[in-house]
């Protein structure tokens, strides 16, 4: 600050003007002959509040300027999306229940997204953790289960506090078996249920009836065993971002759709299934389920996403988003550098299209842990690989290519490991930046299905929902008073 | 008068926009006044001053518009209002033939300079509460920033200009109008030569005036630096300004310095004084109203107090002749002697601010007291709203005017009405008006203005009075609009032309001195 200061060098060269406001002012610019022009689409950022657009300028990194916040900003997200990029998610075990992994789980039960009380839970999280609590046998009719559920005596606890992710609803119960990814480069691992495979009517769309009860224990006794003694052939676990990468180069997003992964996921498992002590039956009752279902495939995705997200987490400053998750009436996020504390905003309803006899008017509110997919730069922000998924919303492949290219502007980084044919080749954007969506007013696309509004009724279609931008000024308010507190 | 209030959630248009659509929606349907205005906190301040803040609009958000809309009948409000939908509608931002596939053009100035990777200059003219952040991210990213925004926090300002400072950038406002730099015409300026005259300026419109006559006598700008009006402040210490004489000073193509501004704070007065007599080039100084005018401090600088010494004394400078000569004024004493005996007082009626507080000095010199809305005393405020009162000198720039309608030298249409209103007073002696050409003002301002002018003397010919109007052209021959046009549209509605702004006031103290003395 003592140093003597320099006369400025503005009129040492030809002016090229960056410019935020009134269109009309910049004619003389244009017609000058020796001075450039840019003219932003500027508009306030966030949700216009000036003391944000003030915060978010306190944060803007300088490179002449090491030790100012901004710059503190940009060293950690460095740090945090090299984490990301440099991720090695392996797809290493299967718990057969639960409470293998959390001992002294109770009566607890996990769900997507932030934090929310029984009384402030959507339909479809509702019917979801009455069918657990049938499914664990801890009631006997869903009229006690739903009392119960109200009682006070069940735990509730988001998925994601616990190492885990859950597709839509998202519940886990102690029984429940559930995928084990080891993060081989961050030492982490990271948990999630299995697909059901039961169309419209499964838990994790909120359905509870016999059925789905049922095909949770087909998940349990038959599904968990056979896939665990599969795995334990492959020696030091299947490595999942490979499969990710050819995937992506097959028209898969590995959010919403995994068509693509869910084959070579069958290809690179059938050996080891055929080789490993099975009897006949099950093998031939799992092959075809993984056969079948173009969908299996995701809870890999999440469980990889996870796990990478999760050894990303907690670098000191770092206002990059690791975990993005829905419960069906709120968006939350965490952001890398602020701890484990929760900023949500309300959920969105999704855009799209519908089952028939389905209608917007029956759709809940966005729901998922599956957005991790987004937050470790898959899911929407590789849509350029999926043009497939543009469908949903009527759109064509330009707009899947634009999706991934909107995307970018948010993003820290491109993930050389997760290339797009369609875009050259360049790699899918990743990590999203709190202090970029702010700036840029763009909210984080989110490719999802969409779950109807009342308990028990299970999936009524899918297509694409942005998330809420207050939950990016909330975070980007918690940075900026960290700064200050620092200062 | 009936009004209503409506809010338009989640759409965000720029002020200009917003003010295009009123101004069309006036002009369409015959209301008296169309509002539209964000949601911010200090746009509710600014209706509620106006009295206009209703139920309708109290819990806007900054992300909405707000509409209100006052007029003779509930009926004519209604159409007003179906027409701002349409015109709002009708902004929408143009989509490319395939639709939806069409990318965003850049909001951020980060996204920009991946784009324009040499980029050296923000220009900044967004709505004043957002306006320091974004130069606050322009300068962290490099960038000297132009910053038009007015209504800027103190405190906000006082840390982009330190930053600046740190970072060998310069930020040229806020509530900065004008500048010129290397030829290029920033914000509200007039195209001139270029040459051997740096100037740097709180006063955007004193900027203006001063680079046009120094065009005119034949000089040329080499650059013009506009500093804001809050630089010579005391909170803010006149960091742009000295940053700006640093940068004169060191250019080659530079051979005289001028500062205009009005009456800077004692500490900036004295640092700017320094530091010209340490440049080692002649400089000349107006302080326009500073009544501590000194002797030169030796003969490289020289204090002056009107807008024209400023640059008569420029140029004499660059030529090395060191002769100033004074602008001839024309004879007014044929319009003065046309007077009836009650007309006494003097009404100016400005859209530059700085034309007003000139005015003001120069009247108060021939003993012409004048109320304003920016006195220069206290004594002599004219409240907001209120009618003229004795002599008066009205900056029609001001917010009081601008809520909710354009800047005068956009469109003159409050102009013309508040004209009517003083031609109908029979205590009016004459009327001076400024034209202001360039970029960024109105296409034919003395068109526009022209058949105010007839409906004004005729209102006072009507009731047997002669009403001198004296107007000057603050502009260049090289200017869109034409100085030449543009007076000869003035000329055609027997208004009495002044070469400038000082003459202007002058010829009009003229006229209430020539006719006190007939009395």
């Amino acid at each position: 600050m003592d140093k003597p200061h320099r006369t400025p060098g503005l009129l040492q060269h030809d002016l090229s003007v960056v410019s935020a406001g009134v269109a009309g002012l910049t004619d003389a610019i244009e017609r000058s002959g020796t001075a450039s022009l840019l003219h932003l689409d500027w508009r306030p950022v966030g949700d216009g509040d000036p003391s944000l657009a003030w915060d978010l300028a306190t944060l803007t990194g300088d490179s002449a300027d090491p030790e100012c916040a901004g710059s503190r900003i940009d060293r950690a997200n460095a740090e945090a999306v090299t984490r990301v990029i440099g991720a090695e998610p392996v797809w290493s075990d299967v718990a057969l229940h639960a409470s293998e992994i959390w001992p002294d789980m109770g009566r607890t039960l996990l769900h997507a997204g932030p934090p929310v009380p029984w009384q402030g839970m959507c339909g479809p999280v509702r019917g979801a953790i009455i069918g657990a609590i049938l499914y664990e046998n801890w009631a006997k009719s869903p009229e006690d289960a739903e009392k119960l559920a109200a009682s006070g005596s069940i735990r509730y606890a988001p998925c994601h506090e616990w190492g885990a992710v859950g597709p839509m609803c998202g519940i886990i119960s102690p029984s429940m078996p559930l995928l084990v990814v080891t993060n081989r480069a961050g030492g982490n691992a990271a948990y999630a249920p299995m697909m059901e495979s039961g169309g419209a009517r499964t838990l994790r769309f909120g359905a509870f009836g016999d059925d789905v009860v049922a095909g949770l224990k087909w998940m349990e006794r038959v599904l968990a065993p056979t896939l665990k003694a599969a795995v334990a052939r492959m020696d030091g676990g299947l490595p999942l971002k490979p499969i990710i990468a050819q995937a992506l180069h097959m028209g898969d997003d590995v959010h919403n759709r995994n068509t693509a992964a869910s084959l070579l996921l069958l290809r690179a498992v059938t050996e080891a299934l055929l080789e490993a002590d099975i009897a006949n039956a099950p093998l031939v009752e799992v092959l075809k389920l993984l056969r079948a279902d173009d969908m299996f495939f995701l809870s890999f995705s999440m469980a990889a996403c996870k796990a990478t997200m999760d050894a990303a987490h907690g670098v000191p400053f770092s206002s990059m988003v690791t975990a993005m998750a829905r419960n069906g009436v709120s968006v939350g996020i965490r952001v890398s550098g602020l701890g484990p504390a929760w900023f949500t905003g309300p959920a969105d309803v999704p855009v799209g299209l519908f089952l028939p006899g389905f209608s917007e008017a029956d759709a809940n509110p966005d729901l998922g842990d599956s957005a991790i997919t987004e937050t470790a730069g898959l899911g929407a922000f590789a849509m350029a690989a999926a043009p497939a998924m543009v469908q949903f919303v009527g759109g064509t492949p330009q707009d899947a290519l634009r999706y991934s290219r909107e995307m970018a502007r948010i993003a820290i980084s491109r993930n050389p490991g997760f290339t797009l044919p369609a875009l050259d080749f360049v790699g899918s954007p990743v990590g999203i930046d709190v202090r970029k969506v702010v700036d840029e007013g763009l909210r984080p696309v989110i490719n999802t299905a969409t779950a109807h509004k009342q308990p028990g009724m299970g999936i009524i279609g899918a297509g694409i929902v942005q998330a809420p931008m207050q939950a990016f000024t909330a975070a980007l308010r918690a940075l900026a008073a960290q700064h200050a507190g620092r200062a | 008068m009936p009004i209503k209030s409506v809010v338009k959630a989640n759409l965000y248009k720029d002020s200009v926009a917003l003010m295009r659509v009123s101004q069309l929606v006036i002009a369409r349907t015959g209301v008296e006044r169309a509002t539209l205005l964000m949601g911010t906190k200090a746009n509710k301040e600014l209706l509620a001053q106006a009295n206009i803040l209703e139920a309708g609009v109290k819990d806007a958000q900054p992300s909405d518009i707000m509409i209100v809309v006052e007029g003779a009948s509930m009926d004519s409000i209604a159409a007003a209002l179906r027409e701002v939908d349409a015109l709002i509608e009708g902004e929408g931002t143009p989509r490319s033939v395939d639709g939806k596939a069409e990318d965003r053009p850049p909001r951020s100035i980060a996204m920009a300079l991946g784009v324009a990777k040499n980029a050296n200059l923000a220009q900044i003219s967004v709505p004043g509460p957002y306006a320091a952040a974004e130069a606050l991210k322009a300068l962290h990213q490099g960038l000297n920033v132009f910053l038009f925004s007015d209504n800027v926090p103190l405190a906000q300002e006082r840390v982009i200009k330190q930053l600046a400072l740190k970072k060998d950038l310069v930020v040229m406002g806020p509530d900065c109008g004008t500048a010129i730099i290397r030829g290029v015409p920033l914000g509200f300026a007039n195209v001139v030569r270029r040459g051997r005259i740096g100037l740097v300026g709180a006063s955007g419109t004193g900027l203006q005036e001063v680079t046009c006559q120094i065009h005119r006598l034949g000089e040329g700008i080499s650059h013009a630096i506009g500093t804001g009006s809050h630089d010579i402040h005391e909170d803010i210490g006149g960091t742009t300004t000295c940053q700006g004489l640093d940068m004169l000073a060191a250019d080659a193509g530079t051979d005289v310095l001028v500062v205009v501004s009005k009456p800077p704070s004692a500490t900036v007065r004295e640092r700017v004084l320094s530091q010209l007599k340490s440049v080692g080039k002649p400089s000349v100084v107006c302080f326009i109203g500073d009544g501590a005018a000194e002797p030169p401090a030796g003969n490289r600088v020289r204090l002056v107090s009107t807008l024209q010494e400023a640059a008569t004394a420029a140029v004499a400078a660059a030529r090395g002749t060191g002769v100033v000569t004074e602008a001839i004024l024309p004879d007014i004493s044929g319009e003065a002697r046309k007077l009836a005996a009650g007309q006494r007082f003097l009404r100016g009626l400005y859209s530059g601010g700085t034309f007003c507080a000139e005015a003001q000095v120069i009247w108060r010199r021939s003993g012409v007291a004048a109320y304003s809305n920016a006195p220069l005393d206290a004594q002599h405020r004219l409240p907001d709203g209120a009618p003229s009162r004795e002599h008066t000198a009205i900056d029609l720039g001001s917010d009081e005017f601008t809520v909710g309608r354009p800047h005068p030298m956009i469109d003159p249409a409050m102009r013309i009405a508040r004209l009517l209103q003083e031609a109908a007073d029979p205590a009016v002696a004459a009327i001076v008006l400024d034209v202001v050409l360039g970029y960024g003002s109105h296409e034919d301002p003395a068109g526009a203005l022209a058949p105010g002018i007839r409906q004004a003397r005729d209102i006072a010919a009507r009731a047997g009075r002669h009403l001198p109007v004296i107007a000057f052209v603050c502009g260049t021959e090289e200017d869109p609009q034409r100085l030449s046009a543009q007076e000869a549209k003035l000329r055609s509605e027997g208004v009495v032309l002044a070469p400038g702004s000082t003459a202007a006031a002058k010829l009009a103290a003229a006229v209430v001195g020539a006719s006190a003395g007939k009395r």
